[in-house]
């Protein structure tokens, strides 16, 4: 066929890909297998009880911001799912959607307008009670941040997946007498675990990786994005930041590859 | 519909709440931006000081971050739209393991990437201090926007058939390339386009990573504001930054609703905050 001299037109791409990408990463995996004092950086790592509080730190922190992320845009998808006319819809969809495009460091900036010193809730709390709440710069300011970037991320995802169910199904169910609730779980439910499970893996996966927040909050939060970046900048130890950037991709690429052949499996059962 | 009323009162009283944590903080620091002093409140009286204090003392990162866009969006294209035209006509497993491939500098945190180009780059005399450096990463990093956005609008057309029609009548590869493939997925390369924009000027994770003192972009500038200005210099900076985000993301939405829908914003993996 002639198609086939088209496949030196992904020649640049896949050059550039390995150039800059996988034999850079490869190289990196490389640098953590590397002896210093003794032992390779995987082993330090693996046995060191520093980095595992800092892994799990950021396993716990994302596992927490995910799950409640998806408990308020699960709602807030099936809401917008419901009612696709009504005046100031397209607002409140840009509005929703706008921090898509925030980075991290912008997230954790707002975060501070909110709960840092001069915060919002610090100025209510100290004119309700006198005492003045401030979490900003911490585990529950970056528990903020996540949630903050996840929303919208999770709210696209299972409000374009609610729009897909059958509304007949839910109709006749109704009809034979099923009760809201169980429409819910035997209906919806069902039809949405795919997005679900998809949706929560995009936002683990982020928060995982998420550096900006954190870096903006404060530089003393322990969780492995800034122990990676400490470990680089502060201390020059790059076997052990390389090892740690492994483990950190490796995790965090496999939840998305877990979440994605778990999703499509789901998908292939229900249709 | 089908919700009940308890349901309807209950989703709009989160989707509300919902709304209010997101666009509240933003609507706090255009307010902060604007505030001749934030700590007393509104009743100082508003004032552009700030914003030209951030002109003055920030105007270069944006104009260099502009820059590495425009450059990163070049590259991207020239690179990534002839990779979804290969992509839409190979469906074997070489071209699934490329497509996998290409979308795993998303996937992994940025951190780690940056971490890779500097060990294995960062050494070369000449590219660490300049701008390509961090044009390099946002290219790894936003390649995979601009290959499924084009790839979605080459997908509906029959491209493929038109291709060899053309080429039966003698067109060469490049003719037929450019001249039926690129214009009839105009509208998802224009998608692409705007989204590599978007991605680009808001990248932060590789970038602070890999600028030098010498090649700093706006994130680079809004973290260092952010760790060392006054709060109202801060805010004035991020409104200056969210000005610049509002044309590209409206136009994302505008070509969203016109129908075709090549691609939403938000892609099923998107940036590392």
């Amino acid at each position: 066929m002639a198609r086939r001299g088209w496949i030196w037109f992904a020649v640049p791409a896949a050059t550039l890909f390995l150039a800059f990408w996988l034999l850079p990463m490869a190289g990196l995996a490389l640098i953590g297998a590397e002896i210093k004092d003794g032992q390779s950086a995987y082993l330090t790592v693996l046995t060191r009880p520093q980095y595992w509080i800092s892994l799990f730190n950021t396993v716990a922190l994302s596992l927490a911001a995910t799950l409640a992320t998806l408990l308020l845009a699960l709602p807030v998808g099936r809401f917008l799912a419901w009612h696709r006319d009504f005046p100031g819809r397209r607002l409140l969809m840009s509005l929703l959607m706008f921090p898509l495009a925030f980075p991290g460091v912008v997230v954790g900036f707002l975060i501070i307008l909110l709960a840092g010193r001069q915060g919002v809730i610090g100025n209510i709390t100290s004119w309700l009670t006198g005492d003045r709440m401030v979490f900003a710069y911490g585990m529950g300011g970056l528990f903020l941040g996540y949630l903050y970037f996840s929303l919208p991320r999770c709210i696209g995802v299972l409000a374009a997946a609610a729009e897909q169910i059958d509304a007949s199904l839910l109709e006749a169910a109704r009809t034979l007498g099923a009760s809201p609730w169980r429409r819910f779980v035997d209906i919806e439910l069902p039809a949405l675990t795919p997005a679900l499970i998809g949706a929560g893996a995009m936002s683990f996966a982020t928060s995982m990786g998420a550096f900006g927040t954190a870096f903006t909050l404060a530089t003393q939060i322990d969780v492995l994005p800034i122990t990676i970046y400490n470990e680089f900048t502060n201390y020059a130890n790059i076997p052990v930041a390389a090892a740690l950037s492994i483990v950190l991709g490796l995790a965090t690429w496999a939840v998305l590859y877990v979440a994605h052949s778990l999703a499509g499996a789901r998908l292939g059962a229900a249709g | 519909m089908n919700a009940s009323k308890t349901d309807t009162r209950l989703g709009l009283a989160i989707t509300l709440a919902v709304a209010a944590f997101l666009i509240g903080p933003v609507v706090l620091s255009v307010l902060a931006g604007l505030t001749k002093n934030y700590f007393v409140g509104l009743s100082s009286g508003l004032t552009l000081r700030w914003i030209e204090q951030v002109w003055s003392l920030y105007a270069d990162t944006i104009w260099r971050s502009f820059a590495v866009a425009l450059l990163t969006l070049a590259i991207c294209t020239v690179v990534g739209v002839p990779a979804a035209w290969v992509l839409t006509l190979y469906r074997g497993r070489l071209a699934r393991a490329l497509e996998e491939l290409l979308t795993l500098p998303v996937a992994v945190p940025g951190l780690a990437s940056a971490l890779a180009l500097i060990v294995s780059w960062g050494t070369v005399r000449g590219l660490r201090g300049s701008i390509w450096f961090i044009v390099i990463g946002h290219v790894l990093f936003t390649l995979p926007f601009m290959v499924r956005a084009a790839r979605a609008s080459m997908h509906g057309a029959d491209l493929a058939t038109l291709d060899e029609a053309a080429a039966t009548l003698g067109a060469s590869r490049t003719q037929r390339f450019l001249q039926i493939v690129v214009p009839n997925a105009a509208s998802g390369i224009v998608t692409g386009a705007l989204t590599v924009l978007t991605l680009s000027i808001g990248e932060f994770n590789l970038t602070w990573l890999l600028h030098t003192p010498l090649t700093t972009t706006l994130t680079v500038g809004l973290a260092d504001s952010y760790a060392s200005m006054r709060l109202e210099i801060a805010s004035a900076y991020t409104l200056v930054f969210l000005l610049m985000l509002v044309p590209l993301l409206v136009g994302l939405q505008w070509l969203a609703a016109r129908g075709d829908r090549p691609s939403r914003i938000a892609p099923t993996r998107t940036s590392s905050p």
